[in-house]
């Protein structure tokens, strides 16, 4: 029996670590290690001798790992991420889900695909959740300066909730603007007058 | 007209200016693009983007095309350099402590004397562990050129390692690395954090390197000739903006937002301006041709700076000189710079290599209009390249 692939997993974020590591426990056996803070890079990896390192392609750190593939022997190993470089879409793949993999010790692809698999899901995911999230927290913040909108053009010209809405709505489609800019607007000019 | 969309990729640094200005002072939309720009956060992640076509263009640092056409590095696939957008503009730096080490030892270098510079570092008698952003970069090739020539046997005897530019600052505090060779305004912001000391700018090691380069996929080069010549007049007009003293100020104006470089302007002007602050007490020093983008046909991307960063590729992990070199000259399209900008006012020098390090004065050179003064370009040791001279 081999002895189980040995993990390195460089990640800032510890739920989205913990989600890695999550769905690899469920894919097969490894050894995983996870790696939150960026320094001394070089040596904390060296520390775990991984078979496989994964990274972040956000991270600034990545650079420093290129370097490590690279200090082996650049010509017998000169591609050691994405394990196989002929396999063009899993490389599109991953470095579109925003996951680099660098194969520290030399690999066979076979053992590796299931983990960048698993990583390369894991990712989308992670990201679908932070453009929600991020989707969720704009719609907010323009609800409130919607109100705030509504309630200048309420008080300066007497008019109830539902007019002041479609006075709104009807200028930011004359203007061809968004509703939300043209309620940011009038409170920026709101705040300058008052 | 319609409006063609092109994605390109940079990294936060003062040298990204011919991309963002391209597209914030209408270059671009003025050849019927719409320039859309990608922030990414490391040179392997950019080079990566580039060529699995998330992006089609990028700012890169001019030995990485160079390197993979050498299958050195990244996913093997060709890279043209389409022109040189920027010239000089890095800085070496060290540690506070190896300042004070050398200042000690009173031999404190001029900051205009790469000779000295290098000598001094060499007599500390260690090993210094060096930063570089990336391992494929005009700082790490410069790096070994000007240390090297100094007599320390080189790469053995150095302690290169990766920080990205944004980390430098970080790895020279959190006792990493004891020097660095870094673009700006990143070795501004070591002085600024008061971790390091400037000690010397790049240009003074050799007086013209091609630093960045306006990099596409070759088979996009091939297959879009029409938006490729858009993008490159664009830039290149870019460039020719970016080289009026007047615009300094715009320019630095429209690098601090958060969405490029986020550093104060003050910060990005030293660069723009070639006023170094070189110590955090305030020390000032003035640099000529510290960063060029335009004068001296600075844009062209002449087949022998290709040719010259092969051979010192080749020369480090063994590889045959004169294969790396025949590789590199052909991702460094003249071609194509003479063929998409032949409508613009750009000069054409009559050839497309030349010899590296021979000029040590503005030089009139002939081209298309007899109009073309060509940049010094002299190393500091003042040998010469030549790129057809057979081993």
């Amino acid at each position: 029996m081999t002895a189980p692939l040995s993990i390195v997993i460089i990640e800032q974020e510890p739920e989205r670590a913990q989600m890695i590591i999550d769905t690899m426990r469920q894919v097969d056996d490894y050894t995983l290690h996870v790696i939150s803070d960026f320094r001394a890079l070089r040596q904390k990896i060296a520390a775990f001798n991984p078979d496989v390192v994964l990274v972040d392609i956000s991270s600034p750190s990545r650079d420093i790992l290129e370097e490590l593939t690279l200090a082996s022997s650049p010509l017998e190993r000169p591609v050691a991420m994405f394990v196989d470089q002929s396999d063009s879409s899993l490389t599109r793949q991953a470095v579109e889900a925003g996951v680099s993999a660098y194969v520290v010790d030399g690999l066979r692809s076979g053992r590796i695909r299931p983990v960048l698999d698993a990583a390369i899901a894991r990712f989308h995911m992670f990201q679908r959740m932070r453009t929600e999230l991020e989707a969720t927290k704009q719609a907010l913040e323009e609800r409130k300066i919607i109100d705030r909108a509504k309630g200048i053009l309420m008080r300066s010209r007497n008019i109830g909730e539902d007019d002041a809405y479609a006075l709104l709505r009807k200028t930011a489609m004359d203007k061809g603007r968004r509703l939300s800019e043209v309620a940011e607007s009038l409170v920026t000019a709101a705040e300058l007058l008052s | 007209m319609s409006t063609i969309e092109i994605n390109a990729g940079f990294i936060p640094l003062v040298d990204a200016a011919p991309l963002i200005i391209a597209r914030e002072m209408g270059f671009a939309e003025e050849e019927g693009l719409s320039l859309i720009l990608h922030s990414a956060p490391s040179w392997s992640t950019l080079r990566d983007r580039l060529v699995v076509g998330q992006i089609q263009a990028a700012h890169m640092l001019a030995p990485v095309p160079v390197a993979m056409a050498l299958g050195l590095g990244g996913i093997a696939d060709r890279i043209d350099v389409l022109q040189v957008t920027s010239v000089n503009g890095s800085v070496v730096g060290v540690s506070t402590a190896v300042a004070q080490e050398l200042r000690a030892k009173a031999n404190m270098p001029g900051f205009l004397d790469a000779r000295a510079a290098g000598q001094a570092l060499i007599s500390l008698g260690r090993p210094l562990r060096i930063g570089v952003p990336f391992p494929f970069s005009m700082h790490a090739e410069l790096l070994y050129y000007w240390l090297g020539a100094l007599g320390l046997s080189v790469p053995q005897s150095l302690d290169v390692r990766t920080v990205p530019p944004q980390l430098m600052a970080d790895a020279i505090s959190a006792d990493e690395i004891d020097a660095f060779c870094v673009g700006e305004p990143w070795g501004s912001i070591a002085v600024e954090n008061g971790v390091g000391e400037l000690l010397l700018p790049t240009c003074t090691i050799r007086s013209s390197a091609p630093e960045k380069v306006l990099a596409m996929r070759h088979d996009y080069a091939q297959t879009q000739p029409d938006e490729t010549g858009r993008l490159m007049r664009a830039v290149w007009r870019a460039c020719r903006w970016l080289a009026q003293p007047a615009n300094r100020i715009t320019t630095a104006e429209i690098l601090q937002r958060p969405a490029y470089l986020g550093v104060p302007s003050e910060i990005i002007d030293r660069a723009l301006s070639g006023q170094l602050v070189t110590t955090s007490n305030g020390h000032e020093q003035r640099v000529d041709g510290f960063l060029e983008f335009f004068a001296g046909a600075a844009t062209f991307p002449w087949k022998s700076q290709g040719a010259w960063i092969a051979a010192q590729l080749a020369a480090r992990v063994g590889l045959d000189r004169d294969t790396a070199m025949t590789a590199a000259k052909a991702i460094f399209r003249t071609d194509l710079y003479r063929d998409h900008l032949a409508s613009t006012t750009a000069e054409m020098p009559g050839a497309s290599e030349k010899l590296e390090g021979a000029l040590s004065v503005p030089t009139a050179v002939a081209s298309e209009s007899g109009q073309l003064t060509l940049a010094p370009d002299r190393f500091f040791d003042g040998r010469i390249f030549d790129p057809s001279a057979k081993n």
